[in-house]
């Protein structure tokens, strides 16, 4: 793994089996009475978010502190940043107080990037969704959901699965980085829109592009609808959100037509009534509490990776009620 | 006033000859030219050219000296072998009344290191609504001849007709910076694979191609000049083409950063390559090539924008868009046309000073080097090979694309009416 998450691009098949395979042995501890490890004790990561994003923030957190980590949330509303301090200024502020980690979300794309190569600090960077680029622990969180649902086992990748991801792909980077990941993992992507939300320029993609999610659903293994802006519609990318509705949202009739094992995905917040009904979204086959839960084992994973190093992340004698007699990792 | 006698150099990169400047014009050219009481200066194995002129400079002052002021612009002007420059009409207060344009040239003539020509803008505020006072620029002591807003876009067909047809009463040219806002609402960069990959905001290339087509037609039928700022794509270049080829008084420019960048550069979240209209493809920056070279694209203009760091020293989409261009077009353009073989060195004298000065009506300049013409000249060591380093420009600023990059090329020497601007690579 290298020192910053920036993009699902970053990952190597065996960084995100590795992952993958970190995540599902961290998930051991959410089972426990007792949901904490010692592993990242004494490290600080910082939630700098310049968006609103109680889900991530919050999922972040969690996985920080069940690792241990102080965690200091810095959000955009009431501080420096809405006074018009720059990404820069912010930077060096974190890296005065000691940041050994940086989870960044941003309006703007590539910001975790400049963040992470100019200079400012010296943690890690994880990009936790940048404008319309990437989101690369959502789809890392995705592919694990996929991972225990239908190709379960350690070292195992999504090799021959087929995955649809349905819905805003022109401004989503939930899309991007699962295209990359997916496709880095051996799966075949499929993206379903209508014409006005598939970027120019997506023919270089890993992936087939239909306007026809009729079409496709038969023969998938899961599918992942996007949220849609209803705000969307004001700019003529779709004519009404009854239209949007009835060609492009899954509903009992059209889940009806997957195969059996196939799953339902939702990086949530839900749109209902708009992408998906309310019948498939609280169905059995729709994973979207699910994937939140897997989330924080994902992210733990990450975190781990990134600032804990080579050692095994939940060796003997450091679960809990143990916790403590074994240093994981000489903090000098 | 002093003589100077350039001794072997080579007149649009022919045969080496002496060149005699007295009283600020050429007096003459020769073989073995008698150098008594004249300062001689070197030409051997260099190239001697007329002052380059640049259609496109923003100069930035009056409102954003942090960035930019007439002086260190005029010196990085002379820096880069230019004797006239184009001021952008951008400024803070914006250059729409007599009184701007006027300051802005006073400036210009007081510091001496190139001649400048103020650019008016063609609407009040650059707001697209209401026609500028053309008539009073042009009859200041600016004399403007060139109308332009760029930085945004004459969008409204009626303002751009009405102005392509009043200038015509003092034979002014609009120069318009095509770009159809509705087209590029939150456009960051070129959109294209790279566009998709990365999640900017894209900047179709028919947003420069639309607003292009509908000029060349509207010049057409009011028979007008009209002049395209900054062409970028393969698409505009048909167009431009298809308007010439009817034999509509249409001219074009192209910057030196749309001749060698592309998009791809983007990749590198670097804000220095952030400018407007965006890098493009590689196949774009071929037509762009073959149409200076062929002529369809008459001149090369630099678009220089000079940006303090903090505009760049960001997050892509926080920063500011433009990159500098004065002090490093002559490399650009060795590297991409003569070096390529596209143009020779005469070709290059048309397209960077014969032609700009042509369409700008600028009497003086980008004339040939013989006895009798004013003296304003530039000398290039096409030989010599180096990095740029922006920490050397004479420009406030330090955005420039090629830090660090080698380019070939230098301008030893420029002169302005005789006078030496630049000696031996140094401000003079």
């Amino acid at each position: 793994m290298q020192r910053h998450l920036i993009s699902a691009d970053d990952l190597t098949r065996d960084d995100a089996v590795l992952v993958l395979d970190t995540a599902e042995e961290l998930a051991q501890v959410a089972d426990r009475p007792v949901k904490k490890l010692p592993t990242l004790r004494g490290r600080t990561v910082v939630n700098l978010f310049f968006e609103d994003s109680t889900r991530t923030r919050i999922s972040f957190e969690a996985a920080a502190k069940r690792l241990s980590a102080d965690v200091i949330n810095f959000s955009a509303k009431g501080s420096s940043l809405s006074k018009g301090e720059s990404l820069k200024d912010t930077a060096l502020t974190l890296e005065a107080m000691g940041a050994d980690a940086v989870i960044i979300r941003h309006h703007d794309s590539g910001a975790p990037h400049r963040l992470a190569t100019s200079g400012w600090i010296g943690g890690s960077v994880l990009n936790a969704g940048d404008g319309t680029h990437q989101h690369p622990t959502q789809a890392l969180l995705d592919a694990f959901t996929m991972r225990r649902r239908l190709a379960p086992g350690t070292g195992h990748d999504l090799s021959g699965l087929h995955v649809t991801v349905v819905g805003d792909i022109l401004h989503s980077r939930v899309a991007r980085s699962n295209v990359q990941l997916l496709s880095t993992l051996g799966a075949r992507v499929t993206l379903v829109a209508p014409p006005t939300l598939v970027p120019v320029g997506v023919d270089g993609w890993p992936c087939e592009v239909s306007y026809d999610l009729d079409a496709v659903l038969g023969r998938t293994d899961a599918v992942m609808m996007l949220r849609v802006q209803r705000e969307r519609m004001r700019d003529a990318y779709f004519p009404t959100e009854r239209e949007y509705a009835r060609r492009y949202g899954l509903d009992g009739e059209r889940m009806a037509r997957m195969p059996e094992h196939a799953l339902v995905m939702h990086p949530g917040p839900m749109n209902r009534g708009m992408e998906i009904t309310a019948e498939v979204a609280d169905s059995a086959r729709c994973t979207a509490v699910e994937q939140v839960t897997n989330g924080v084992s994902i992210r733990m994973a990450v975190l781990y990776l990134l600032l804990g190093g080579s050692e095994p992340a939940t060796p003997a004698g450091t679960l809990p009620g143990t916790e403590g007699q074994t240093a994981l990792r000489d903090e000098s | 006033m002093t003589k100077t006698l350039i001794r072997g150099a080579r007149i649009l990169g022919g045969q080496p000859q002496d060149v005699l400047i007295e009283d600020g014009v050429v007096a003459e050219v020769g073989s073995g030219l008698d150098a008594v009481g004249a300062r001689t200066v070197d030409g051997d194995g260099q190239i001697l050219l007329p002052g380059l002129v640049d259609l496109h400079t923003h100069l930035r002052e009056p409102g954003r000296e942090d960035a930019e002021t007439v002086r260190t612009g005029t010196m990085a002007a002379a820096r880069g072998g230019f004797t006239a420059v184009h001021a952008m009409a951008n400024t803070f207060p914006v250059a729409d009344t007599a009184g701007v344009v006027e300051q802005v040239w006073r400036l210009g003539a007081e510091y001496g290191w190139c001649d400048v020509q103020p650019v008016g803008a063609v609407t009040v505020g650059l707001e697209g609504r209401q026609l500028a006072e053309l008539g009073a620029m042009h009859d200041s002591a600016a004399g403007v001849r060139v109308f332009s807003d760029d930085g945004k876009c004459v969008d409204d067909a009626v303002i751009m007709r009405r102005a392509l047809e009043y200038v015509k009463a003092f034979d002014g040219i609009v120069a318009q910076h095509a770009q159809e806002p509705r087209l590029t609402e939150h456009a960051q960069m070129n959109e294209g694979t790279v566009s998709a990959a990365l999640g900017l905001g894209g900047w179709p290339a028919v947003a420069e191609e639309s607003v292009i087509a509908r000029d060349v037609l509207l010049a057409a039928h009011v028979g007008s000049r009209l002049h395209v700022c900054h062409v970028s794509t393969a698409g505009s270049v048909e167009i431009i083409r298809w308007a010439k080829s009817k034999g509509w008084a249409v001219t074009a420019e192209v910057t030196p950063h749309h001749l060698l960048l592309t998009d791809e550069l983007v990749r590198s979240w670097d804000p220095v390559y952030k400018v407007n209209p965006p890098l493009r493809t590689e196949y774009d920056v071929t037509a762009l090539r073959e149409a200076l070279a062929d002529g369809t694209i008459d001149c090369v203009a630099t678009d220089h924008a000079p940006h303090p760091h903090e505009d760049k020293d960001c997050e892509w989409g926080a920063a500011a868009m433009g990159m500098l261009g004065l002090e490093t077009a002559l490399s650009v353009v060795q590297r991409t046309m003569v070096d390529s073989g596209l143009l020779d060195w005469a070709q290059v004298a048309d397209r960077m000073s014969a032609r700009p000065a042509a369409i700008g009506r600028l009497a003086g300049h980008g004339r040939p080097v013989s006895p009798g013409e004013p003296a304003n000249l530039v000398l290039v060591d096409p030989a010599y090979r180096g990095q740029v380093n922006p920490a050397d420009f004479a420009s406030r600023s330090r955005n420039s694309p090629y830090a660090g990059r080698a380019l070939p090329g230098r301008v030893t020497h420029t002169f302005l009416r005789g006078v030496a601007t630049v000696m031996d690579g140094k401000l003079a």
